[in-house]
């Protein structure tokens, strides 16, 4: 299982939590299981071609996913993928 | 005052000519560029104002050091006026505002205190809120989501420019919502001399997005200075439209701005279709130098539509 951290804007689709786990060799295939286990998740992270949305930062292990294989990035179990905003909101 | 202030405020309108899709020939949409503003940005303005007030009201003496939290054009207005009047800056912000801005606010000799990026601009409000509990007497925090003397700062100075520079044809103002004091104090004052005027606010369409200094207010720690029932439309704009109206707006009218400009737009755009004839004023925050090494431009050729 990888270990997934959740920003606060995207709790409402995981009961609150910020930290859930979820499977997947690749990012790729760990956001469709996540998308399996919180259904409406994928959509806010990745647009309709699938690509992630420009605003959305994906680390695996504290690496940002573009320096990496982007959704091709591999995963094994007991790796973190945290979920960040690229921006914070307000002023 | 010293000289670097007296530059807040009286920025240019500018007349948008190409970008104006489906847009009856009789409306007019008239950009109002706050990055001329010193520090950069509108905030500037409600920064001056919030520390004057200070000042006269005697909370912000000598010895105290300016705090808030920010995610970065209120904290680099408060940097610069600080810097500009002799008085110590600190600021909370979470750590993943742009790098343009951590710098920005380093060169006007502010120190920064840095908080979880998950938690958004509300756990920097936590976070401050923290610090000043545990040294009250140090500190003095303009509060911005809270200080009335914020949207006063707009009531004074934006709405009344927008009048004149329109000579009093202003229909529609369209602004985005951070802290809500543009909006708020503008459409005041605007509605004041006219109150046929309307006053649109554009946030982000969704908690999750990529518009850094914009608000989704439902599921937000809600500013005190916000009153919803003032405004006549809010229309939630999904960040890749805010993102591709910057674009546009550097290839087809020369103007490079920031992102909450790029929401503003899309806004006035749909309230412009809807019009024969109207003057749109659009607040544009600040200018675009300072997102550069963010995700707006991060690889965007290559992925442009």
């Amino acid at each position: 299982m990888v270990q997934v951290k959740i920003p606060t804007p995207l709790r409402k689709y995981t009961a609150g939590s910020g930290g859930v786990e979820a499977e997947g060799g690749t990012v790729a295939a760990l956001v469709d299981d996540l998308e399996r286990r919180f259904p409406g998740l994928k959509d806010r992270i990745c647009d309709e071609s699938g690509q992630v949305r420009r605003f959305v930062n994906i680390f695996v292990n504290g690496e940002d996913i573009r320096f990496l294989k982007h959704l091709d990035s591999a995963l094994k179990a007991g790796d973190e993928l945290s979920i960040v905003p690229a921006i914070a909101g307000g002023r | 005052m010293p000289s670097a202030l007296q530059l807040v405020g009286n920025t240019p309108l500018v007349e948008l000519r190409t970008i104006r899709d489906g847009v009856a020939p009789g409306v007019r949409l008239l950009g109002k560029l706050e990055g001329f503003n010193p520090g950069g940005s509108v905030k500037d303005r409600p920064a001056l104002r919030m520390i004057e007030d200070g000042l006269a009201s005697g909370r912000l003496t000598p010895g105290k050091t300016i705090l808030d939290s920010t995610s970065g054009n209120t904290g680099i207005a408060l940097a610069m006026v600080g810097a500009a009047l002799g008085y110590p800056v600190e600021l909370v912000m979470p750590s993943n505002v742009s790098a343009e801005r951590k710098q920005v606010i380093a060169a006007y000799g502010a120190k920064v205190v840095f908080s979880d990026p998950l938690e958004g601009s509300d756990g920097a409000i936590r976070l401050c809120r923290k610090i000043l509990a545990d040294n009250p007497e140090k500190y003095f925090k303009p509060d911005q989501y809270n200080n009335p003397a914020n949207p006063l700062a707009h009531y004074e100075t934006t709405g009344p420019e927008i009048w004149r520079q329109t000579e009093g044809a202003v229909t529609h103002f369209v602004a985005a919502i951070g802290t809500s004091g543009t909006i708020m104090g503008t459409g005041r004052y605007l509605k004041e001399q006219n109150p046929a005027v309307q006053v649109i606010a554009a946030e982000p369409d969704d908690a999750f997005h990529g518009l850094e200094g914009l608000k989704h207010m439902a599921t937000s720690i809600v500013p005190g200075i916000y009153h919803e029932e003032e405004l006549d439309q809010k229309i939630g704009i999904a960040t890749d439209e805010a993102y591709t109206m910057v674009y546009r707006l550097g290839r087809e009218e020369g103007l490079l701005l920031g992102q909450s400009s790029g929401a503003v737009l899309v806004a006035a755009l749909q309230v412009a279709r809807e019009l024969d004839e109207g003057t749109i004023v659009l607040l544009f925050p600040d200018f675009g130098d300072r997102y550069l090494s963010t995700n707006l431009w991060r690889g965007w050729p290559q992925r442009e539509a």
